[in-house]
């Protein structure tokens, strides 16, 4: 064996997950990146883009390009990529209920551009049982999700051949508190469902071309060794399933081929310059061994706990890549892990692990049937985690060791060392919109859509001819979505918390001591609501405080994601609860909570209000101001101690504090 | 702001007053001296006698193991109870949490309401103590909010135990049966679980072993003597089907009932469950025991509120020594 390789490895593809305001606003920022040595495009979409509605649907409230760009037509992926050449470009785009027709605009713009679709490169991420475990941004009911996908799927291997329809995504669990076994199990059992489901919808012989189209997302965290062993351990049972359950011979097309974010999960509020070296470490566990690297990655800001990164925030992260590839020798050499024993057995752990919870899922009938059971299970992993945290068991610098810090000169600026989206930007989408939907060709628009209906009502058409005749047309994103949403319905995913096995520790039960007793005194069981307002479908921080309260003893009203702040109002006013909830992420939480409290207080309801999620310092004050009691943010990782502020909230406005 | 009387609540509810709906779970649900009072106070308000009848609302109850499908055919009912104009009360209960005494209430997530209808009402209560059954104070609310809403439903879960409670309460129970899963099968045959009023069998879109399903349920009503149980398969998957037919079948059941001889039984059982959390099993022998004590109830005049008849049973049980 040679320890050198002939020729460098040409280093993998760079790429930042970007993304904000408008449709002009990104293309500025994309042609920046791309001038900083940056070799592929990630599009972060806004949370209404993603789970279909227009800016000016009631949801939308407060999130219209927030976490990402808001694409309404066709007219604003045209500014989207103006100037830049798409059949050049590797697009990479975050988006799944919505794929199809994202992926029907990008195709329309390459052919107004005299591109054929054909020669267009890119992925569609489009894995829909991870945003009903995790992510939160699904629309349609599981049944026909899986069939949009398979479609997509269906569709490009045909006429996109280049393009990668889906990126199953390992990524989100792990953020959902995935363990490495999980995270190999479930994506793999996710895999076989969206492949179970094409293999009905083309020709046998095309199935190795298909398995060849399949990519991922991974995750990686600090334990990079760990890490390491579990994308090579994914490899061995990826090329297993291809050649046992597909009968796919070539070998090339059996091959693990994954993209990556490293982890946001460990990455902390306090002291977040130690995230950089966090993300540095973990972006070696997918670079480390040759024969498990990444094709493509994609690097966190050290500020994402704050809010949301700004350009030179992510500059950075591009930078730790470009070290990485450029400066170190890491692409000289052939596997490094080649004949370790130690990384063979971690392999051998992480498969014998991974391989009895795949039983487990597809005895249950295979990833679709068993989302409650994996949803419930990584709620379970996900507690774990925080209690260890909390029991100093896993250490984490700067919130559970370590503590003591200098002032931090980075977060010092008036806005904390983030990006604030202008609150003009929502208004100017909304006005745009309607501009556009009244000087497009209406009939047009109207003869598509339900063409788009016609396709959706037959299970045996593929969706994508209509899908994109609709974007030709001029339809939005919006339109689209509802098109769909009266044909197959709509969908709430469980939400894990009621299965969630009771905590019994010891440690809770002076808490539990103290709930009963204020309960005793309010005359029925202190009860709390937990929700989130907006589009923001990460629940993971939701689900905790709920289990833990209900550990408490607490009578726990959860309702889940997505809600309209007067569906907050209407029940903590029916439910009689004591006291409020809410989590928010996405950064809308400065127009949506104001706008819970108001219509709380309009019905009738007094009780207080908690506020959990990034919430940026700055913005404190002004949600105190517009009547929240208390706010939370990811330096409060012990849940307890949240419990017992909210007990005491409670227990004061009720006159029941305890005597001292 | 003072919470409103129970009079005052009994009386908004009796000029069909929705909106008092939050207010009179609030004071059901509490537990301090005191209270009790209030609820009689309450209940007095919308007996017959202050009704001039029985409670216009048709009290359905829904049961049947967790994973049925309750929550999507809850949510395909209330939309075709509105649809047909008629107010909907839910009042949902959890189990609750052994270990810790806490509750996660669940259904709010998945019962899919309109939160701008003011004729829908839905309330999640934990179960408390009670094994499999209600909470004690869904008694009460399902009494109260008869008084104004067109349908009160509670949804209970569980097989064995809980359609039995709730057959207290309601008059009307459907159970709901997910098809594979042979537990309310095999109740039935046990004589574990009474004959319910109907039966729902879930994801009628699944085809073949909902029919089968079906087809077995039958044959074991056959053989129990229920053949007129009506079956009913439904699917709440888009488009949903069999939703119609099942509220058919509900409205045939209360319309083919003596109505009145089931709201009598309903209010001594409240009685008799009031006693027994009360004074509990001490209290229950110092009656000569719950089925002495029912005969007793029998006795009694059928025009009785439940707080009469509570203070019945307390006259006849000894002073605790």
């Amino acid at each position: 064996m040679t320890s050198r390789l002939p020729e460098p490895d040409r280093p993998w593809m760079m790429r930042t997950y970007a993304g904000h305001s408008t449709a002009a606003k990104s293309n500025e920022l994309y042609r920046k990146n791309l001038a900083k040595g940056q070799t592929g495009l990630s599009v972060a979409f806004d949370l209404p883009t993603q789970t279909g509605y227009d800016a000016d649907h009631e949801l939308a409230r407060g999130e219209v390009g927030k976490v990402g760009v808001p694409i309404a037509h066709k007219g604003d992926m045209h500014a989207l990529f103006d100037g830049i050449p798409l059949d050049e470009m590797n697009t990479s785009m975050t988006i799944n209920a919505t794929a199809a027709w994202l992926l029907a605009l990008y195709i329309v713009v390459a052919e107004e551009n005299g591109i054929d679709q054909s020669g267009l490169q890119g992925t569609t991420q489009n894995d829909i049982l991870k945003e009903y475990l995790s992510r939160g941004t699904y629309a349609f009911p599981p049944g026909p999700s899986m069939r949009l996908i398979a479609d997509m799927v269906a569709y490009t291997v045909e006429h996109v051949p280049k393009w990668n329809p889906i990126n199953v995504c390992s990524y989100h669990l792990q953020e959902a508190g995935a363990t490495p076994v999980q995270e190999i199990a479930y994506s793999m059992a996710n895999a076989i469902a969206v492949l179970d489901a094409v293999r009905e919808r083309v020709d046998e012989s095309l199935m190795p071309q298909v398995f060849g189209r399949i990519s991922f997302f991974v995750n990686a965290g600090v334990r990079f060794v760990e890490e390491h062993a579990k994308l090579r351990a994914m490899g061995i049972l990826w090329d297993e399933l291809g050649r046992e359950r597909y009968g796919v011979e070539d070998p090339k097309l059996r091959r693990f081929r994954y993209g990556v974010q490293v982890n946001s999960l460990g990455l902390t509020e306090a002291q977040p310059e130690n995230n950089v070296q966090r993300i540095a470490l973990e972006a070696l566990a997918v670079t480390l061994g040759r024969s498990a690297r990444a094709r493509a990655i994609q690097l966190p800001a050290w500020n994402e706990a704050l809010g949301l990164p700004r350009p030179w925030d992510q500059q950075w992260s591009l930078r730790i890549q470009q070290v990485l590839a450029y400066e170190t020798d890491l692409l000289e050499y052939p596997d490094i892990f080649e004949g370790s024993k130690v990384m063979d057995g971690l392999v051998g752990e992480l498969l014998d692990g991974a391989r009895a919870e795949l039983d487990i899922v597809q005895d249950k009938g295979g990833a679709v049937e068993a989302v409650p059971y994996m949803k419930a299970a990584l709620v379970d992993a996900h507690r774990a985690r925080v209690r260890r945290i909390e029991a100093g068991e896993q250490t984490v610098v700067g919130i559970n060791r370590y503590t003591e810090t200098e002032d931090a000169p980075l977060t010092a600026d008036a806005e904390g060392g983030i990006l604030v989206v202008d609150r003009a930007v929502e208004a100017g989408q909304i006005t745009d919109v309607e501009r556009w939907r009244s000087s497009r060709d209406e009939a047009a628009v109207h003869h598509a859509l339900e063409g788009l209906a016609r396709a959706a009502d037959d299970e045996h058409e593929n969706i994508m001819p209509a899908t994109i005749a609709s974007a030709r047309a001029g339809a939005t994103t919006g339109e689209w979505a509802q098109t769909l949403r009266d044909v197959f319905g709509s969908y709430r995913a469980p939400t894990g918390v009621g299965e969630a096995v009771a905590g019994g520790s010891e440690d809770l039960a002076a808490l539990r001591d103290e709930v009963e007793r204020v309960s005793e005194g309010l005359g029925r069981k202190l009860k709390i609501l937990v929700g989130k307002p907006g589009l923001d479908g990460h629940s993971n921080g939701a689900e905790q405080i709920a289990v833990r309260a209900r550990d408490a003893g607490m009578d726990v009203v959860y309702q889940g994601i997505r809600l309209t702040p007067s569906e907050i109002a209407t029940s903590a006013l029916q439910e009689g609860v004591h006291v409020v909830g809410l989590s928010i992420l996405s950064g809308s939480h400065r127009e949506l909570i104001p706008l819970v409290v108001e219509e709380l207080r309009e019905a009738g309801v007094e009780a207080p209000v908690v506020v959990g999620g990034i919430i940026p310092e700055a913005d404190v004050a002004q949600l105190r101001e517009a009547g929240v009691d208390a706010v939370y943010t990811p330096k409060d990782f012990d849940l307890s101690k949240i419990i017992r502020d909210i007990v005491e909230l409670v227990a004061e406005r009720h006159g029941l504090t305890a005597a001292a | 702001m003072a919470a409103p009387s129970g009079a005052e609540l009994g009386r908004r509810l009796r000029e069909r007053d929705l909106t008092a709906a939050p207010a009179v779970l609030n004071l059901v649900e509490h537990r301090a001296a005191g209270g009790r009072e209030e609820v009689a106070a309450l209940l007095r308000e919308v007996s017959p006698t202050a009704l001039g009848g029985e409670a216009p609302a048709h009290v359905v109850g829904v049961t049947g193991p967790p994973g049925a499908g309750k929550s999507s055919l809850l949510s395909e009912l209330v939309r075709a109870w509105r649809s047909a104009g008629r107010s909907v009360a839910v009042l949902a209960v959890d189990p609750t949490s052994k270990r810790t005494g806490g509750a996660l209430l669940g259904d709010r997530a998945r019962i899919a309401t309109d939160s701008a209808d003011r004729g829908v009402f839905m309330r999640s209560t934990a179960a408390g103590d009670q094994l499999g059954g209600l909470a004690p104070s869904t008694r009460a609310a399902a009494q109260a909010l008869a008084a104004a809403f067109d349908v009160v439903v509670i949804e209970t879960v569980g097989v064995g135990q809980s359609e039995t409670d709730v057959a207290d309460v309601a008059d009307t129970v459907a159970v709901i049966v997910q098809p594979g899963s042979g537990d309310v099968l095999q109740f039935l045959k046990a004589g574990i679980m009474e004959v319910p009023d109907v039966l729902a069998v879930t994801k009628a879109d699944l085809g073949n072993i909902a029919e089968s399903a079906v087809r077995d349920l039958s044959a074991a009503l056959g053989a129990l003597d229920a053949r007129d149980v009506p079956i009913v398969a439904v699917s709440s998957l888009p488009p949903a089907s069999g939703i119609d037919e099942l509220v058919e079948a509900l409205d045939s059941h209360r319309d083919r009932i003596d109505l009145e001889a089931r709201r009598v039984r309903a209010r001594r059982r409240h009685a008799l469950a009031d006693f027994a959390a009360e004074h509990g099993d001490r209290g229950l022998r110092r009656l000569g025991g719950r089925r002495a004590a029912e005969r007793f109830l029998e006795e009694q005049n059928p025009g009785l509120d439940v707080p009469a008849l509570e203070a019945r049973l307390e006259e006849r049980a000894p002073a605790a020594s």
